[in-house]
C-alpha cells in the first residue's frame, strides 16, 4: 500500500527552493535555510514569489513530485509535472469512455451518488450534533430532497439528468450551508458561493481549501497514470481538469466544507484574518493561510477505512484509491466505479 | 520506520575529512541531522537498505564507526527531546515554510 508522504507548503514569500543531493533545500530572505529528503514528500505546492531552481524542478519531475504554483492568494497557477507516466492504453479507454456518453453517464452517476450521499451525511451529522442551534426542518427538508436526488440516480437516467440532479442537490446543499455555520456573527455567513474573486470570508475559504483539494486529487489521477483532464462529468475545456473536478465531487462536502465549518465554528479563523480589496475581493492573511493549510494536513491523516477495500486508511490517500478504483473500472476489472462515501 | 544514524569518522589521515563530507551527504539525502553527527531517518524497507549499502561504501571499517538504531514504526514515542535544535517529524508535522 502506498505511503501517505508529506506536502511541503512554502508561503514564505521571496523563498528560493534548490536541490542538494536528495535534498530539497529551502532558503530564505533571511538567510535561513532548511533541507527536506525528497522521499518524504509527495509533492511541493509553492504560494507567490517563491523561486525554484531548474535542477530542483527536474529531479522532482524525475522523481514522481508535481510542484504546483499558486499566487499568494492561493489561485492556482501552473505545476510541473514528469513525463507523461503509464499506461498509454488505460488512458485511451479513458478518452473512449469519456467520448461515449453513455458510458460517461454510468461514472458521472456513481460520481453524483456519491457527492449527494456525502452531502447529505454531512447535513444530517449536523443535525444530530446541534438540534437546538440550527433551524432543524430546513436541514431535514434539504436532506429528504437529497435523498430523492440520490433515489433517482440508482435508476438509469442520462448524462444531462444527471448533471441536473447534481445542480439541484447543490442548491439544496448550499442552501442550508449558512445553517451549519454556528457561530453567529456578522463576518462569517454564507448566502451562496461566489467565486472568481470570492466575495465574503467564507466563500474565501472555500476557494482557497478547494484549490488544495484540486492539487491533491489532480497529482493522485496523475500518479496512477490517467488524464486529469478528459473528464465524464465536466466535459472537456482547455485548460480544465475534468477529471480531478469530477473526482473532486466526491470529496467536497466532507473534506473541504467540514474543514471550513470547523474552522470558522472553532474559532481558529476570525475576522481580523481577512482582507477586503477595493474590488471587493476577499484574501486572507498568511496567518490565517497557515492555519488553513494545517488543518488541511491534519484533515488528510485522519483515519477512515474505505468502504470499498474496506481498509483503513488516511483521508488523504483515499485520492490515490479512488484514482486507482477508476482505474480498475476502466480497465473492465470492475462493473462499475464505486465512489467514496463517507460515514 | 524510523532509523538513528550516528558515525565518528577518523582524521588520521588526509582522507578523513572527505569521508566525513560524503557520509554527512549521504545521510542528508535520507534523513534530517538531529546533532553534528547524528541524524534521524525515516525510511521504508527498500530505502534502507539502499541508504545502508551507500553509507558502507564510504566508510572506513579500520578507521571509522558507524552505528545504526532502528527504532521501528512507532518511534514518535521512543524520542525526547530537550534544549536547542528544533527537528520536524516528516511524518505527521505539517510542513509550512
Amino acid at each position: 500500500m502506498k505511503k501517505l508522504l508529506n506536502t511541503l507548503y512554502v508561503t514564505s514569500q521571496g523563498s528560493y527552493l534548490s536541490k542538494d543531493g536528495e535534498c530539497i533545500v529551502v532558503r530564505f530572505e533571511s538567510g535561513e535555510k532548511k533541507r527536506f529528503p525528497v522521499h518524504i514528500l509527495d509533492g511541493v505546492v509553492c504560494f507567490g514569489n517563491v523561486l525554484c531552481s531548474p535542477f530542483l524542478l527536474g529531479h522532482c519531475a524525475d522523481r514522481g513530485l508535481s510542484v504546483s504554483f499558486l499566487t499568494e492568494r492561493g489561485r492556482y497557477l501552473a505545476a510541473v509535472h514528469g513525463p507523461q507516466s503509464g499506461n498509454i492504453l488505460l488512458r485511451r479507454e479513458q478518452y473512449r469512455k469519456a467520448d461515449d456518453l453513455q458510458a460517461s453517464a454510468m461514472i458521472a452517476r456513481s460520481i453524483i451518488a456519491g457527492k449527494v450521499t456525502n452531502s447529505r451525511t454531512v447535513l444530517k451529522r449536523c443535525i444530530r450534533d446541534y438540534p437546538d442551534r440550527i433551524d432543524q426542518d430546513r436541514v431535514k427538508a434539504a436532506v429528504s430532497i437529497l435523498d430523492g436526488c440520490a433515489h433517482r440516480l440508482r435508476s438509469n437516467v442520462t448524462l444531462d439528468e444527471a448533471r441536473g440532479l447534481e445542480g439541484l442537490a447543490a442548491n439544496t446543499y448550499f442552501g442550508v450551508f449558512d445553517q451549519l455555520i454556528l457561530r453567529k456573527d456578522e463576518s462569517f455567513f454564507f448566502n451562496g458561493r461566489v467565486r472568481r474573486p470570492p466575495l465574503d470570508n467564507v466563500n474565501c475559504l472555500l476557494s482557497f481549501v478547494y484549490t488544495l483539494l484540486t492539487h491533491d486529487i489532480r497529482s493522485a489521477l496523475e500518479a496512477s497514470g490517467l488524464d486529469p483532464q478528459a473528464g465524464f462529468l465536466h466535459r472537456d475545456r482547455s485548460g480544465r481538469p475534468g477529471l480531478a473536478l469530477d473526482m473532486m465531487e466526491e470529496f467536497r462536502s466532507f473534506m473541504a466544507d467540514r474543514l471550513v465549518l470547523s474552522l470558522i465554528n472553532r474559532g481558529e479563523v476570525v475576522e481580523k484574518g481577512f482582507m477586503v480589496k477595493e474590488s471587493g475581493a476577499v484574501f486572507m492573511n498568511d496567518e490565517t493561510r497557515k492555519t488553513v493549510l494545517s488543518a488541511w494536513q491534519k484533515r488528510k491523516s485522519t483515519e477512515v477505512i474505505h468502504p470499498f477495500i474496506k481498509e483503513r486508511i488516511p483521508l488523504g490517500l483515499a485520492f490515490h484509491v479512488q484514482a486507482k478504483l477508476m482505474n480498475r473500472y476502466l480497465r473492465g476489472e470492475l462493473d462499475g466505479y464505486p465512489p467514496f462515501f463517507w460515514k | 520506520m524510523l532509523v538513528l544514524v550516528s558515525y565518528d569518522v577518523s582524521f588520521e589521515d588526509p582522507s578523513g575529512k572527505r569521508r566525513l563530507r560524503r557520509i554527512a551527504k549521504v545521510c542528508e539525502s535520507y534523513g534530517q541531522r538531529v546533532q553534528y553527527s547524528v541524524f534521524e531517518c525515516v525510511v521504508d524497507p527498500a530505502q534502507w537498505t539502499k541508504f545502508k549499502d551507500l553509507l558502507l561504501k564510504e566508510y572506513d571499517a579500520d578507521k571509522d564507526s558507524l552505528r545504526f538504531y532502528f527504532l521501528g514504526k512507532n518511534w514518535q514515542r521512543r524520542v525526547e527531546h530537550h534544549g536547542v535544535g528544533v527537528s520536524y517529524d516528516p511524518e505527521n508535522d505539517v510542513l509550512i515554510m
